[in-house]
């Protein structure tokens, strides 16, 4: 069993937690995932790390509760114990030698890209931060950002906070500007990246995006979060547990990949109703 | 002494009916009684050179547990079989006996050999039903070994540690031990809590068994030596599965076989009511002619699959599946298609709505018959298609059930361990000694997808040199 010892709403869809995992939290770097259970006969999910706390030997967790099994860990206080807490997985972000870059991050996918943005800026790297969102009242971590970038832009798709729009408005004012960064690491949600490589793509600046299909093992054993690369003109199958999750953003079939998330959307919404009306009596 | 019995045929393994098992996942076959063991073990010879445990893997005693049969010392036979195998209910299910034990038998020269291995579950399944004394602890040796992989070579490698003497913890990636037992295996096929009360029974001998740690990942073998454990085996299971790299693989409905059988064993998906989802009912077709692709169809139609294909590129005689396996997915009405290969699979597309649910779910496979060319070098004979033959087979759940490459994440994080062309660990032959001192390996992880047994006969061998290494510090 692994400790929550930190509960913390971010906002009304979006709960932080820091749980007791000292084997995870030695060894995790951004950019990588840990897989939980949240009680037993529960479901494994893929989340990816928000933080760390090596000293306290604990590992922070972001989400978003739009499921049945994020509910139920929506459910569970400070004190109270989850099931499985496996990890860390996946390949860290690479972010050695890089000078200049633009960290984008959009909803929860915010709390995967704050860790990377506050290692490039240790690193001595200087950080533009893009993070944008439907609306004011889901903003989060816009301080944590601030503490790391050089630059910060905060957007909101219906303007109540920041600057209006979505997140590749900054980043065509600053390629029209002349801009230039060494790199551009995008996450959130797959349509945002999606958009986002295409407006990084005529400057040629590398991009790269964190996928999160929906994963089984995670380990590199059931294959059910692969992903299509059109790499140099050729089709090849990755798999984003043992490959990624970060791919260049170039490479990645948006379509295919949304298309594979949406399989289970009958079943999941209907668990997540469940789920719900269980809460709710 | 009772005469011995001499009828050429073995007592059949009572079943559930085909047509009722195919829609349930409990067990198929219901096991002997314990009149029916006493008179299988009555055609027992007992030969003296023991030619049957000359095919086991793991070397089982197979005439001296089948005597104690005989006499109606069940908990005898047990003791004699857990003498070398540490997973006999499990063995006594899922071995291939027809190729090991069973293809020895003197019995089966001139009729039907002795049914080692329904006795072997017979005594396994006696034992755990009946016995509760707890297996004593042997006297600590004072060394420590860690087993990465809860699998049938992780835990017969523990097992055997353990009876001698060595502090064994075993590393499990998954939130549960068992490896393919649990995964990959149906429970159909072997219950879940069979392999619980093995797991059980070697934590009774003082084995540890730590899940949700990825070696490769959350510890490294380097950081196990720091940690104090004198050797390692790698036990590490097989890796990816392969696809076959046509179009349409990564539509909605196309499944890996180890994805479908997690989604249903490990995650119970099985179940009403389950928390991880799975396609259920219409039509499957699955690709491949293993045991694993057997499990798979079988497990399709048992979750309300109104018809299902086995897909298969050479002939009943080159089908690699254990006979058992392929004449139980018969009676249970699986479609064999042979000499068939799946060129592409379709997918359903409403150009007027991109927002249409059905938009990108599998609505069929076009396949190309196949008829047999010249040799390959394995001997087999290579299928060639036949130009113009191509048909289409409406089906809306795709199980590709090709085989797997092994698991990048252990090579990739210990240096010095050599792998082959195919990534699999390469190990001596007879110790499992891998290039890296200390560390052995064996099961899937070196010889690609293989059997329980032969993984177990490799955790076996692994604990001997392991033993022999560490006794010569």
């Amino acid at each position: 069993m692994y400790k929550i010892v930190n509960k913390k709403s971010l906002n009304p869809t979006v709960t932080l937690m820091d749980i007791e995992a000292p084997f995870v939290a030695a060894k995790a770097e951004p950019g990588q995932f840990i897989i939980l259970r949240v009680d037993a006969d529960g479901e494994r999910i893929p989340l990816t790390i928000a933080g760390y706390d090596r000293e306290k030997g604990t590992v922070r967790i972001i989400f978003q509760i739009v499921g049945a099994t994020t509910a139920k860990l929506n459910h569970k206080e400070a004190g109270d114990s989850i099931q499985d807490f496996a990890g860390p997985l996946g390949v860290p972000t690479h972010l050695d030698g890089l000078k200049k870059v633009c960290v984008v991050g959009g909803g929860v996918g915010c709390a995967i890209a704050l860790p990377i943005a506050q290692k490039l800026h240790e690193l001595g790297c200087e950080v533009t931060s893009v993070i944008g969102f439907r609306s004011k009242d889901l903003l989060i971590l816009e301080d944590e950002f601030k503490a790391c970038s050089k630059t910060l832009h905060v957007m909101t798709d219906d303007g109540s906070y920041g600057r209006h729009g979505n997140v590749c408005v900054p980043l065509n004012d600053a390629f029209a500007a002349g801009e230039k960064f060494d790199e551009v690491i995008a996450i959130g949600p797959l349509i945002m990246m999606k958009f986002v490589v295409a407006a990084v793509k005529p400057t040629g600046i590398p991009c790269t995006v964190s996928m999160n299909p929906i994963m089984i093992d995670g380990t590199g054993m059931c294959g059910g979060c692969r992903l299509t690369l059109n790499s140099d003109g050729k089709k090849v199958t990755k798999f984003a547990c043992v490959d990624g999750p970060d791919f260049n953003g170039y490479e990645v079939d948006f379509d295919e990949t949304m298309s594979r998330g949406s399989m289970y959307r009958d079943f999941e919404k209907h668990a997540y109703e469940e789920t719900c009306n269980l809460f709710r009596k | 002494m009772a005469k011995l019995n001499m009828n050429p045929k073995k007592n059949p393994m009572p079943s559930q009916d085909p047509k009722v098992r195919a829609h349930n996942f409990s067990e198929v076959a219901t096991g002997y009684s314990q009149e029916t063991a006493m008179d299988e073990a009555l055609r027992c010879l007992n030969c003296k050179a023991m030619p049957c445990s000359t095919g086991c893997p793991v070397g089982i005693h197979i005439p001296e547990f089948i005597a104690k049969i005989k006499e109606g010392d069940f908990e005898g036979a047990y003791q004699i079989i857990s003498r070398t195998s540490s997973l006999p209910a499990v063995c006594g299910r899922v071995c291939p006996q027809e190729t090991q034990c069973e293809s020895k038998c003197v019995r089966g020269i001139k009729g039907e050999p002795v049914g080692i291995g329904r006795l072997e579950r017979f005594v396994a399944d006696w034992h755990n039903a009946n016995c509760k004394d707890k297996p004593a602890v042997p006297p600590s040796n004072g060394h420590k070994v860690a087993i990465v992989g809860s699998g049938p070579s992780g835990l017969t490698c523990a097992g055997d540690l353990a009876r001698k003497g060595y502090k064994v913890t075993v590393f499990e990636a998954l939130h549960t031990a068992g490896g393919v037992l649990v995964y990959g295996i149906p429970e159909f096929r072997l219950p879940k809590a069979i392999v619980q009360k093995e797991v059980d029974n070697l934590k009774a001998l003082g084995v540890d068994m730590e899940t949700n740690i990825i070696i490769g990942k959350t510890l490294t073998i380097d950081e196990l030596f720091e940690k104090g454990y004198e050797a390692v085996f790698v036990g590490s299971g097989a890796g990816l599965p392969n696809f076959m790299n046509i179009p349409g693989e990564s539509l909605k409905g196309v499944y890996s076989a180890n994805e479908f059988l997690t989604r249903s064993n490990l995650m119970k998906a099985y179940k009403d009511n389950p928390v991880t989802p799975i396609m259920k009912g219409g039509k499957v077709a699955v690709v491949g002619g293993g045991n694993v692709a057997m499990d798979a169809a079988r497990t399709a139609l048992r979750l309300g699959a109104e018809h299902v294909y086995i897909v298969y590129r050479r002939s009943m005689e080159e089908l690699p599946a254990r006979r058992e396996e392929v004449e139980h997915a018969m009676e249970e009405g699986v479609d064999f298609r042979l000499l068939n290969n799946p060129v592409e699979i379709y997918g359903y597309n409403n150009p007027e709505d991109r927002r249409d649910p059905k938009n990108g779910f599998v609505t069929g496979m076009k396949c190309i018959k196949m008829e047999l060319g010249a040799p390959d070098e394995k001997g087999r004979r290579r299928p060639v298609p036949v130009p113009g033959s191509e048909f289409d087979l409406e089906v809306n759940t795709v199980i590709i059930a090709i085989g797997t490459s092994p698991n990048p994440l252990i090579k990739s994080t210990t240096k010095g361990l050599e792998v082959n062309k195919r990534g699999g660990i390469i190990v001596e032959e007879g110790t499992g000694k891998t290039s890296r001192e200390g560390v052995y390996a064996g099961g899937d992880a070196v010889t690609g997808a293989a059997t329980v047994i032969s993984a177990m006969g490799a955790g076996k061998t692994a604990a001997k040199a392991i033993d022999e290494y560490l006794s010569g510090k």
